[in-house]
């Protein structure tokens, strides 16, 4: 190999690598959903979902483009929410598909949070295909400030 | 077929990122949206999951025969919220397909509902396939 062809032929390798890396994630994720999967937090299931707080509520976010509301089922506990639905996509008939990269199916997820919740108050809503639920924090898993008396 | 289809169980598949040709000016992620592309008699359709754009931040323009997809997804969580944990992210999408001229440009419809987008690329007249009749004799 000459000098010159260093840089490209590193590129090359470093793409090989990046696949390499991507098929052994795509595997320990088959392994693992077999095995180790876990009622929380954990990777490989559907739909992948973003969790944040503020001083009053906990969020749970996830993207679902075009789930209907009625397909979708949400529930309660007193620190967790279970999201579970079916994304429908129509079979078109008598049409050519060029491309199918959008997938249809069930889905289900537990989410354990952090705190406890106040489970009558939890909203959830759906916008643009992003599902947003607010669920108030309970009283207890509030943080509460302390006042400080000088003396 | 289609039923067992309905009942497959949906994975989770991380979003595949724009690896640009030139750099961008602005920071962020940008997203390719996944498509289903069918063609019927009349028409070409393009469906593409873009969740959380909405009509006003989502930009469709043809230009030399070439259909850019641009989208831009605004920062879901508000200042005061702490991140406890990030499966997703967010930020603008962006997809070009090339199109042939047997499209319609003039007729092209889009549509965006709970984040899919529709498009109806009408085929112009004369593409559309025509039955001629054999006649005997």
């Amino acid at each position: 190999m000459r000098w010159t062809a260093w840089p490209i032929s590193l590129r090359g390798a470093f793409e090989e690598l990046d696949r390499m890396r991507q098929q052994m994630e795509r595997l320990f994720e088959d392994f693992s959903e077999g095995i180790l999967r876990e009622p929380s937090f954990a990777a490989g299931v559907f739909p992948l979902v973003n969790v944040s707080e503020d001083n009053n509520n906990y969020y749970v976010r996830a993207e679902l483009p075009g789930v209907r509301p009625e397909d979708l089922d949400i529930s309660v506990t007193a620190d967790s929410v279970i999201i579970s639905g079916e994304r429908r996509i129509p079979e078109e008939e008598n049409v050519s598909y060029h491309r199918r990269e959008r997938e249809a199916g069930k889905f289900s997820r537990v989410i354990t949070l952090p705190g406890q919740i106040n489970t009558e108050k939890v909203e959830a809503k759906c916008k643009n295909g992003i599902l947003t639920i607010v669920l108030p924090k309970a009283e207890t898993a509030k943080t509460k400030k302390i006042a400080i008396k000088s003396e | 077929m289609t039923e067992e289809k309905a009942k497959k169980t949906l994975k989770p598949r991380d979003k595949t990122q724009v690896s640009p040709a030139v750099e961008q000016t602005r920071p962020g992620k940008v997203f390719i949206p996944d498509v289903d592309i069918y063609e019927t008699e009349k028409e070409i359709v393009v469906l593409a999951d873009m969740p959380g754009v909405t009509p006003e931040k989502l930009n469709i323009t043809l230009k030399d025969n070439v259909l850019t997809l641009e989208g831009e997804v605004d920062p879901l969580e508000s200042k005061e919220e702490r991140i406890i944990f990030k499966e997703f992210e967010t930020g603008r999408y962006f997809r070009q397909f090339s199109l042939s001229h047997i499209i319609d440009q003039s007729k092209i419809e889009a549509n965006l509902k709970d984040g899919v987008l529709k498009l109806v690329l009408p085929k112009v007249e004369a593409a559309t396939p025509r039955k001629i009749e054999v006649k005997e004799g």
